[in-house]
């Protein structure tokens, strides 16, 4: 087996390898590269040194989206992963169409981010409309926009991991439990969430980082309107590589800072749920 | 167990990344379904390819106008049939010209033939362009000096003449005119020819509005994210224009947004005396309000020209196309009574300078036929109805939809000073952009006039300093 295994270890993984130099390390080593250049184009780049950097932090844009972000990340993540993980619980209960359920739950998941961030606009708008407002008229409701579209659209694939995740509890585990007294609260607390945490982590791995990195749903359902007070991190580098000629090293450097921002943030919420991961 | 549920999370995560991949790629999709569809009926064709690169050069355009792609498209065929040279049009979607242009030109197979937006347009792109000086292009431009030129060269050519200002719907206009008991003493549109009639004459059609059949005068000031161009950029022209010419400059580091109460004054007419609540015109699109002018809601919108395709197409819409008239815009500067429309360009072509001398060559051929050959006038006058700039057009070969019409009108008075497009010298997209959501802010309440008037000095200083870098 191991040996077989070696033999065709080139076959098999030579061409994502492949694929995946051309697609993600070389363009990402580029990009890192291009932070430093002044360009237009991507192949007459021409060395810079930090500028970019320094001209990225000159206004308040990035850290207004950076705030902005950090806002929408913490109440987006809380909330879909606490609808995620109670429609889990019950469509785990055998309840009367279950699958159906599952099904629809899941299905906003489907949809594009684009097309998503238009329709809740248009939603959104016709409810305003009795108002005589849009959403353009106060921050906030394009906040909350942006909340409400997340969680339609991600809940239903984290109640997915969830119920996955809530299928594998050992049922003597629960049933030992049960036996000695338990309430089904405290079966939820003291079994269920300790064994589901390999799921708590992905899922929350998955949302804080699609929370940070959102980009298509942002810029259809509000394009950062009013006034750039609801754009987030990734359409402010979008509108600063292409806002602006001569700026597109500054959207780089950016989308750098960006990367490592990210990147700090899921790894450090992955080695924190890890921890309290047990075996069973 | 714990494997097993691993294997499980990790395919979950493995289907997201394809989801999520599905999710964006739909955003570049609207940039690039174009091009796809054009560069595989490209490679449909690989023996043409070989056949024509044994001497000659190919022509490879990237296309700004969606709206007219598919002529481009029959033009492309009917000159490779004439001439055997391969032609290769590519048209960017609405609005993602330059992203377009950013990823094709670094292309081995890049655009050999562009255009640019003007002298601001030529700073991103001069490594770019090459000097089309000797070409009979140029030679055959009537006013040279609406070519993008520095002392090393002319880098763009603009190869279409465009106009913008009110149009209104002169039947509405002559109802109202015939009411008994109307507050103006002028009986026709024309003579309307300052701000102060315009002003009152809307604001007496406002009264009238249920007399004449409409929601509001003017149709919706459309301030959606996007869709703001004709007041961050065709309106702010005026009160740039006249403080250009006041200054005797025709670009500045530092605009002082002189004449910005004329901005208000005309601004809030506008919004004051529409179809639509100030409130409401963040859910309002350009189509909308076209829309609104050709079904008859609105008597009057400010567009340009290229807008006659967007009220023409409208279904039901009850403007004949003789009714479809072009006022210039007023805002109450000193001596209006003889300003023109506001006509110039943002569409010069330009030529890869980084591509092969052949595939130079053969760009401006095609170009050069376009706009000279029988076939090629044809094309330009009648289905791209194209104002030309050139002298290579005779008095009959110039377009006849009622819009293009009548900014020929306006230019061939001479008793009338058109405006010239100063906004190509407006900072960046960034500027306008910001510009645009302090008007819908205002429009909403939420912002003063005051501090309108301060994003607008201070974007401009900060814009112009932040690309001299």
């Amino acid at each position: 087996m191991e040996r077989t295994l070696k033999k065709y270890f080139a076959v098999f993984t030579v061409p994502t390898i492949i694929a995946f130099t051309i697609s993600f390390v070389i363009p990402f080593f580029m990009g890192v590269y291009l932070s430093f250049c002044e360009f237009t184009t991507v192949v007459d780049a021409e060395f810079a040194g930090l500028s970019n950097y320094v001209k990225a932090f000159s206004n308040m844009d990035f850290l207004n989206a950076l705030w902005f972000t950090a806002k929408f990340a913490v109440i987006a993540v809380v909330s879909i992963n606490l609808f995620a993980f109670l429609l889990a619980i019950l469509l785990t209960r055998k309840i009367k169409g279950t699958n159906i359920f599952r099904t629809v739950f899941f299905m906003p998941n489907l949809i594009g981010g684009i097309v998503l961030g238009y329709i809740w606009q248009l939603v959104i708008n016709g409810v305003l409309a009795k108002y005589e407002m849009t959403m353009f008229a106060d921050a906030k409701y394009g906040f909350w926009g942006l909340v409400i579209l997340m969680n339609w659209q991600l809940i239903g694939y984290m109640m997915i991991i969830y119920i996955a995740g809530i299928q594998n509890v050992p049922g003597e585990l629960i049933d030992a439990a049960r036996v000695d007294g338990a309430n089904p609260l405290q079966v939820l607390k003291n079994v269920t969430i300790p064994m589901v945490m390999p799921s708590i982590t992905i899922c929350l791995f998955l949302t804080v980082s699609n929370s940070f990195k959102l980009f298509d749903q942002n810029l259809a359902l509000t394009g950062g309107a009013p006034s750039r007070k609801t754009a987030m991190l990734a359409l402010d580098i979008f509108d600063t590589f292409y806002g602006r000629i001569g700026f597109e090293g500054v959207g780089q450097a950016k989308a750098v800072v960006f990367f490592i921002l990210v990147a700090v943030i899921a790894l450090s919420q992955l080695a924190l749920t890890r921890r309290k991961e047990v075996e069973n | 167990m714990k494997k097993k549920l691993v294997s499980i999370l990790l395919c979950a995560a493995m289907i997201s990344t394809v989801l999520v991949g599905c999710g964006s790629k739909e955003a570049a999709d609207q940039a690039t379904d174009e091009t796809t569809e054009e560069s595989a009926a490209d490679t449909a064709e690989p023996a043409d390819d070989t056949a024509q690169a044994a001497g000659t050069g190919k022509v490879y355009y990237l296309n700004f106008k969606p709206e007219v792609a598919e002529i481009w498209e029959e033009l492309a065929e009917l000159y490779t049939k004439e001439t055997g040279v391969e032609v290769k049009v590519v048209t960017a979607a609405s609005g993602t010209y330059e992203q377009t242009l950013k990823s094709e030109i670094a292309k081995t197979d890049a655009p050999t033939l562009f255009q640019i937006n003007g002298p601001v347009g030529y700073q991103s792109w001069k490594e770019y362009c090459l000097d089309l000086s000797d070409t009979d292009l140029y030679s055959w431009m009537i006013d040279k000096n609406l070519a993008v030129s520095t002392d090393e060269g002319v880098f763009g050519i603009p190869y279409v003449v465009e106009g913008y200002g009110i149009i209104y719907n002169d039947a509405i206009m002559r109802n109202y005119f015939a009411l008994e008991d109307k507050a103006v003493d002028i009986s026709s549109a024309e003579e309307i020819k300052n701000f102060e009639t315009l002003k009152a004459v809307v604001e007496d059609m406002t009264a009238h509005k249920e007399d004449l059949g409409i929601e509001g005068v003017f149709a919706s000031t459309s301030l959606t994210p996007g869709e703001d161009w004709r007041w961050q950029t065709h309106l702010a022209n005026l009160p740039v224009y006249y403080e250009y010419k006041d200054k005797g400059i025709s670009d500045t580091d530092t605009l002082e947004f002189t004449y910005s109460d004329n901005f208000k004054n005309i601004f809030d007419l506008y919004l004051n005396n529409s179809c639509t609540a100030p409130t409401m015109l963040a859910s309002k699109t350009v189509e909308d309000s076209m829309a609104e002018l050709a079904l008859g809601k609105a008597a009057m919108v400010q567009n340009g020209n290229w807008g006659w395709g967007d009220i023409a197409d409208v279904d039901g819409n009850t403007i004949a196309e003789e009714d479809v008239k072009f006022m210039p815009i007023y805002i109450g500067v000193e001596g209006e009574e003889t300003q023109g429309l506001c006509t110039g360009t943002e569409n010069f072509f330009s030529i890869n300078s980084k591509a092969s001398p052949e595939d130079q060559a053969a760009s401006v051929a095609f170009v050069e036929w376009l706009f000279s050959s029988d076939t090629g006038k044809d094309y330009v006058t009648n289905k791209l109805g194209f104002i030309t700039p050139f002298s290579t057009f005779e008095e009959d070969e110039k377009p006849s939809d009622p819009l293009a019409k009548e900014v020929l009108r306006y230019m061939e008075d001479s008793s009338l000073t058109s405006v010239a497009w100063n906004f190509t010298s407006f900072p960046s997209q960034t500027f306008k952009d910001n510009f645009g959501a302090a008007l819908l802010e205002y429009a909403q309440g939420s912002m003063t006039w005051d501090d309108v008037k301060n994003t607008v000095v201070e974007q401009w200083a900060a814009e112009k300093a932040a690309i001299a870098e």
